[in-house]
This record gives C-alpha cells, sequence and structure tokens, in this order.
C-alpha cells in the first residue's frame, strides 16, 4: 500500500519507456517487505517520501529542495551535494537526502560483482536510489542523511577500493569515451589518459582551490562521443597527422553494395544504393576526396579528419598511424556570457605513456596556474580566457601561436601592441618633439 | 534502527583513513573479449537496432546489445540489471555516456536472444524495463538533469519530461530511420548540468520571474558581496529596507536586468525564484558536438516557452515530435538536424515546422546577439 497518493506520477507508469515511477514503487515495496532482513541505516521509507514530494511538484509546479549546506567527509571539499526538503513535516523520510558522487571506472565498464557490492552499501546506508550516471560521468548515489557520510566513505575506499567524485570550485570527476576497450577509431587510449591524470589530480579533485569548477573530458577521436569540445574546461580530442589508410577492395565492396554503409546504421529506411559520390566525395568538408576507376583517391594534406569518410566505410578507411590529442580549452555551458565551445589550444600533442604523459601535464598546470591566478570567483577558464585574450592563455600555457588555432584573423586593427613590440619602445622625449612640431 | 558501524571512529577521525585513491581502474573491469582485443579493434557493424558486432583484427567478434535506462534507477532495478548480465555476459556490463546499458556476448544468436529477452522485461505499471534500441541513424537515450527529484534550481521536472518525451519518440529509438542521429538533451535549469547547449533538440527549463527577496533572512544566510557579484547583468545591488519597524541589510534588484539565469540562488538561498506560473520550458535546436563533415555548433532557441504541464507536457512533446518528423521527412541523408536547417534556411524551418518566430528569439544578449542578425539580402520569402 503506497504511503502517498500520487494520481499524477501514477500516470508516468504506462507508455513503453522504462518508468522511473515504477521502479521507485518496486523499491518501496521492497523495503516496506525487506525479505534479507536489511538493517536500513536510514527511513525505510524514503522511496515512498520520494514519491510524495514529487508528486507535490507535479501538482504544484515547483520543487521542494533547499539549498544544500556543507555537508561532506572530513579533509574532502567535494564528492557530497547536501539536500534537504523544504516540507520534512510531510515527507521525514526525505528530510536529509544528501547525494554522493563515487568516482566511476573510465568507459563506465563494471563487473557485477562490484555493482552488487556498491549496492549492498546504498541500501543499507542511503535511499536505495542511484543514477546511473550523473552528467560527469561520477556513479550518483541519491540521498542518504548525514552520519551515514563518514560510513558510506569508508567502506567504499575500505571494502570497494573507490573514492568519491568532484563537487563543488574543484576539479570535477574526468570523463572519457569507451576509448580503445572498443572502437576502432580512438586514436589514443583516451582511457589510460583520463585515468592517470584524476589519479594525479587527486588533490584538485577533493579540495577545492580553483575559482569554480574544471572539467576534463577524453575523446578518442572527433566524433566526440563525451562531448569534450563542448562541456570540458580542457577537453582532449584524439587526431591524426598521416594520410587515411585505404583499402581499395573494401571501397569496392561498399559500391557493389556488398557492405552497408555507415555500418548500417541506416538501415531503418530504403535510402537507395550507396551512392559513392554523393555520400563521400561530395560531403568531405575539404573537398580533399575524388572517385575515379573505380579508386578512392583522398589528398591527405587537404584532409581535416572529420571523420565523415571513415564513419561511412569503416571497413575500407582507417585512421591514420601518427596520432596524438588536440587540446581545446574553455568549453562549458551558459550563464554569465552564454555558452562557449572549447577553443583549440593545442594543435597536436603526443600521448607518450613512458614519460607519464609529461607534455600533456606541463600543459594542464601551467594553465590551471595561470586562472588560478587570474581567474575571479566563480569564473570558469572559458570567460577568463575571454576576458584576458586568447593570446595570454597560450602564453601562459607556452603554447607556440598558430594560425590553426583561429578560424580566421582579426577583425579590427585594436592590436594591443605592448612596448617591447615597438621600435623604440614607448618612451619619447617631448622637447625633441617640440622642436620638430611648434605648439 | 540500530546504528551499524562501518570500521569509522568519528572520535578518530583519521585512523585507518584512505582517500585519494581514485576510481577503479577501467582493465579490472573489461569482459574478456574486450580485455584481449584492447586497441586491436578493426571495424563495426549494426546489426540490428540495439545490436552492434565489433569485430577483432584477431577475428574475434564482440555483439553488444545495447538497452534503454530511466537513469535514476533503484537497487533493485540495478541487482536486476546484474542478474541478467550475469546470466547472458558473463558478469560484465558498462554504461553509454548517454545512460544506455549494453551487454556483451561472444555469439550472435545469444546476442539476438538476449536482445529478445530483453524487449520482454515489463514493469507492473506496463512500461518496458531494457527496452533495446538506441544505435545509428535514431533517437537515443536522453541524457538528463534531477529536475523535481532532487535539486534545488529547477524550473521543470527531468525524468518526468524525459519519460514523456521518449514515450513519443520511442519509434526512433528503437528504428533507425532519420536522416542522422538525433541527439536529444534535457537540463530542468539555465545552469545546464545536462548541457544541453550542443544538441539536436533541447529541452531546457527555464524562470520568468525575478528572485523573491527574503530580506527577513538573507544577510543571516548569504555574503551580500557574492550574491552582487554573482548577477551576470549587474541588477543585484547591496540595499536596506525597514521591516516592522527594523533595519535589514538586504539586497535589491533592478528587474527589467534580470534574465532569470538563478546564478544568485545558488549563491545566496534568500533569492528564490522557483514559480508555478513563471517557470517552464524551452525548446533548442540545431546543435552537435561531432565534428563530422560539419563543425560542432550550439544549439538555437526555437521556442522560447511552454508551460509545464505535469505529468506528460502534451505540449512540450507534441513540438518536439513535430519537429524530429519534420526533419526526418525533409533532410538529407547523413545531414544533422542544425545543418538541415541551416541549408534550407531559419526562416523555412519555422514554416515547416509550424512553429511562431516572436521576439523572444530575436537574440539580445550581448556581443553574440549581434552576430546572430542578418546583414545580407540573401532571405527566403
Amino acid at each position: 500500500m503506497a504511503k502517498h497518493k500520487t494520481p499524477l506520477l501514477d500516470q508516468l507508469e504506462s507508455g513503453p519507456w522504462p518508468s522511473f515511477v515504477s521502479d521507485i514503487k518496486q523499491e518501496a515495496a521492497a523495503r516496506a517487505k525487506n525479505e534479507k532482513g536489511v538493517q536500513y541505516q536510514v527511513a525505510v521509507d524514503c522511496p515512498d517520501d520520494l514519491l510524495g514530494v514529487l508528486e507535490m511538484s507535479f501538482t504544484d509546479g515547483e520543487t521542494h529542495w533547499k539549498h544544500g549546506g556543507i555537508v561532506g567527509v572530513f579533509g574532502y571539499g567535494g564528492g557530497v551535494i547536501g539536500r534537504y526538503c523544504d516540507q520534512p513535516q510531510m515527507f521525514p523520510g526525505v528530510a536529509h537526502f544528501h547525494t554522493v558522487r563515487v568516482a566511476q571506472p573510465n568507459g563506465k565498464w563494471y563487473s557485477t560483482e562490484f555493482l552488487r557490492s556498491l549496492m549492498d552499501i546504498w541500501d543499507l546506508r542511503g535511499s536505495g536510489l542511484t543514477n546511473l550516471h550523473g552528467a560527469t560521468g561520477d556513479i550518483v548515489l541519491l540521498g542518504t542523511s548525514t552520519p551515514q557520510l563518514e560510513e558510506i566513505f569508508w567502506e567504499l575506499t575500505h571494502n570497494l577500493n573507490v573514492d568519491l567524485g568532484g563537487s563543488g570550485s574543484n576539479l570535477r570527476t574526468p570523463a572519457s569515451c569507451m576509448g580503445m576497450s572498443r572502437c576502432q577509431y580512438a586514436c589514443y587510449d583516451a582511457q589510460e589518459l583520463c585515468y592517470n591524470l584524476t589519479q594525479e589530480y587527486q588533490d584538485e579533485l577533493h579540495r577545492p582551490a580553483f575559482p569554480y569548477k574544471f572539467k576534463f573530458k577524453f575523446d578518442g577521436c572527433p566524433n566526440g562521443c563525451v562531448a569534450a569540445i563542448a562541456r570540458s574546461d580542457l577537453g582532449f580530442l584524439g587526431t591524426f597527422k598521416d594520410p587515411i589508410k585505404i583499402n581499395q577492395e573494401a571501397v569496392a565492396a561498399y559500391v557493389g553494395g556488398e557492405i552497408a554503409p555507415n555500418a548500417g546504421a541506416h538501415a531503418g529506411r530504403d535510402w537507395g544504393k550507396f551512392d559513392i559520390q554523393k555520400e563521400v566525395v561530395d560531403l568531405c568538408p575539404s573537398k580533399c576526396i575524388s572517385y575515379e576507376g573505380g579508386k578512392l583517391i583522398m589528398d591527405h594534406k587537404e584532409c581535416v579528419r572529420c571523420m565523415h569518410c571513415i564513419n561511412t566505410m569503416p571497413q575500407a578507411l582507417r585512421i591514420g598511424d601518427d596520432r596524438g590529442v588536440s587540446i581545446f580549452c574553455g568549453a562549458k555551458a551558459p550563464i554569465l556570457d552564454g555558452p562557449q565551445m572549447g577553443s583549440l589550444l593545442v594543435p597536436f600533442v603526443e600521448v607518450n605513456k613512458d614519460d607519464d604523459y609529461q607534455a600533456i601535464k606541463d600543459i594542464v598546470e601551467a594553465v590551471w596556474d595561470w586562472w588560478m591566478e587570474e581567474g575571479k570567483n566563480r569564473e570558469r577558464i572559458g570567460e577568463t580566457m575571454k576576458r584576458l585574450g586568447f593570446a595570454a592563455l597560450a602564453e601562459a600555457a607556452g603554447v607556440p601561436i598558430d594560425a590553426r588555432q583561429v578560424q580566421e584573423p582579426r577583425h579590427n586593427p585594436y592590436i594591443f601592441w605592448k612596448a617591447e613590440d615597438v621600435e623604440g619602445g614607448w618612451e619619447r622625449d617631448l622637447a625633441e618633439f617640440r622642436k620638430r612640431h611648434q605648439r | 534502527m540500530a546504528f551499524i558501524s562501518s570500521g569509522y571512529n568519528p572520535d578518530k577521525p583519521m585512523e585507518g583513513r584512505i582517500s585519494d585513491i581514485g576510481p577503479r581502474h577501467f582493465g579490472e573491469f573489461l569482459p574478456p573479449v574486450i580485455a584481449k582485443n584492447f586497441g586491436k579493434w578493426d571495424y563495426h557493424e549494426i546489426l540490428e537496432p540495439g545490436v552492434l558486432c565489433h569485430t577483432a583484427l584477431s577475428g574475434d567478434k564482440a555483439y553488444t546489445v545495447r538497452c534503454g535506462s530511466a537513469r535514476l534507477m533503484t537497487v533493485t532495478h540495478v541487482r536486476e540489471i546484474c542478474d541478467i548480465a550475469d546470466k547472458y555476459a558473463g558478469g560484465h556490463l558498462r554504461f553509454t555516456t548517454r545512460n544506455n546499458i549494453e551487454f556483451i556476448v561472444e555469439d550472435k544468436q545469444a546476442a539476438l536472444d538476449l536482445k529478445a529477452f530483453l524487449n520482454n522485461q515489463k514493469f507492473p505499471g506496463g512500461s518496458m524495463k531494457f527496452p533495446v534500441g538506441g544505435t545509428g541513424a535514431g533517437v537515443t537515450n536522453i541524457v538528463h538533469t534531477q529536475g523535481w527529484i532532487h535539486c534545488h534550481t529547477p524550473a521543470t521536472d527531468a525524468s518526468g519530461t524525459v519519460k514523456a518525451t521518449m514515450d513519443v519518440v520511442f519509434d526512433d529509438f528503437q528504428n533507425m530511420k532519420l536522416p542522422a542521429p538525433v541527439r536529444i538533451s534535457m537540463a530542468c535549469c539555465l545552469n545546464m548540468c545536462g548541457a544541453v547547449h550542443c544538441s539536436d533538440i533541447a529541452i531546457l527549463g527555464i524562470h520568468r520571474k525575478p528572485p523573491l527577496i527574503d530580506h527577513e533572512y538573507l544577510d543571516n544566510l548569504c555574503e551580500i558581496p557574492l550574491a552582487v557579484a554573482s548577477c551576470p547583468t549587474g541588477a543585484v545591488r547591496p540595499s536596506k529596507v525597514e521591516l516592522n519597524g527594523k533595519t535589514y541589510k538586504t539586497v535589491a534588484i533592478k528587474e527589467e536586468r534580470c534574465m532569470f539565469c538563478g546564478n544568485c540562488y545558488t549563491m545566496c538561498p534568500s533569492l528564490p525564484l522557483s514559480d508555478g506560473e513563471g517557470d517552464g520550458i524551452a525548446i533548442m535546436v540545431g546543435g552537435k558536438i561531432s565534428n563530422r563533415v560539419t563543425k560542432p555548433a550550439f544549439s538555437k532557441v526555437v521556442v522560447p516557452y511552454i508551460p509545464n504541464e505535469p505529468p506528460r507536457w502534451p505540449t512540450m512533446t507534441k513540438v518536439i515530435k513535430k519537429i524530429l518528423d519534420t526533419y526526418a521527412a525533409d533532410a538529407n541523408k547523413y545531414e544533422r538536424l542544425g545543418d538541415w536547417a541551416n541549408r534550407i534556411g531559419w526562416e523555412r524551418f519555422f514554416e515547416k515546422c509550424e512553429l511562431e518566430f516572436t521576439a523572444h528569439l530575436i537574440d539580445d544578449f550581448r556581443d553574440p546577439a549581434y552576430y546572430t542578425w542578418r546583414q545580407t539580402t540573401q532571405f527566403k520569402w
């Protein structure tokens, strides 16, 4: 028997898409029954009360959650989001309902053993509700009370060998695509670089010392499956320098219809016979491809590595061998000046595991030093970059200036020349000037 | 309910403490066929909607069955997912960046059997538990935020709007008949934890009323200089008010300068701006992230406001379905939604999608606005 009537939420139980309402009801019933005799450490009826408070929001059109306040574990500034219900008398089960962010394994691969152990902790010490996963990538455990936080942290670190993720003005839990684990396009080991930098910067991740949040994301290739270019303060996108490798026999098989284009991604509709001219050659953004005499020809020097031809004919075309990453700086969603896309700071850098990715770490740390010196409170690095100029960022990062960093040169001639740029500097003698020019 | 200690001793918090160990290494969790062929994959194919086959240079094949999830999931549900992974996929699974669940098997028939099994699992309320799909030229799972489930600044619900939308576009989740992938994203306020600003279709919660000022409490709960500094448009300034004969240090808000972003509320809980009448949803379209053919692009606002209509947000889902169907009928193969709109022209986009163009859709926010106005005679009647 449900604790609260939820006539509006009940309408979200029908329809094909998985219903979170049905799932929460199932959890409420399981906790009420408690077949395993779990000694629940937070209110048994918190799933019921969560449905109750949500139904109230559906009626009012307003949230019923309060500002977080300061909660967390000893020595950390991030990883826990405080949350309290603004109607605690009506919904005591969710009066305190803090979120715990847990660092996810890169690429979000799991063994069931690990997930089950995590669920056991959350059954005992939390609401039984989770998000898999949060927008930054963390495993999100949704709803517990303050006395449980240290206990959860203890069990995570001692029993599961896993740590909390980031929240607040610190390095957020870095995230990568699945990289080389199951993708032939990965230009570097995105997961390993992500893991290495995550471990290197644990202090920055757990103890807020930045002006605002800072996100790393790692895309194995320009297809951008984790959206590094759009939503990370430093985004790492795999790329390559040398020619795309062509298997002409496989090209012929695509043209002949033996292999479905785009890996079969358009199979739901009859788009007609594959037309290599229309579907590959004409769509190349730099027009570097031609198809003549049954052969695909690429002027690789003009290629901008957009991935379209490779995506369209994955069995015929392969990424080049001279691989590395491009680093983009300053992406963020809106607020303050509006959305920003990451800007290309470093066109190419090697991803070298043998020296512990030192070339990349040098750039990361130089960028942070500059931002921590120059950034205002609650200013994302993309905003600092806009305020002080891209050249200032590039100089701070120790990155050479390159035409690849811009789409086109500046529109205005209001150049901030420095004294050292100009012959003779800015110190001039007025008396000498007046000898040549009367007042 | 007796308190159970994990071993943590609050009197000696540093004793036995382990910290800064980070995540588990991903290598521990890879299924055997994935671990064996790491970095040595040759090509992939989509065999059926929701079923992928990756072939390694070694000739090994990994079959992936992908199914949708509600993202918000319970311990009971996750254990059920683990049961499936144990039974069919050797005790391994993964989540995609769009909150789908993937099971890897090493045999094609096993993949098809698993697909049929997953499609048959239902909640008692009637919805599917693990609908298979989300691949290729279709709609995949909607990434979203917390909404009324857990957030203190939302202008709408997230789980509810996503459930309503996915039900309406479900056919395109289970099929691959669109011109290109369509990524729908949802963020419940302008803070955009869901980063919807580069999505083919974005559902965005917005506020439309300036913050209330809780004068009596503000100075106790907030740092006034931080609240003032937080406002991107300089609409908040320090002030004093008299209430019941007592003077309070507080702030004043220049309402015509407010863009309803909620930044001040994040800094100061005494400036709430949620409102049942004021809040609702904006629809944005035409963003993308990939570098394929065209450059990554921002989403554009095409509907400035739709009221919250829980539980199923019918006006919002009708707009989304109309945009999706018009795009599906009109765009070229491989053409993303924004590229289609750019090709036909945005004036034509509004006409074809039967959307009203209003003054609210002309950008008036700082420098970027100028670059969105037209400076050419090249327009369409």
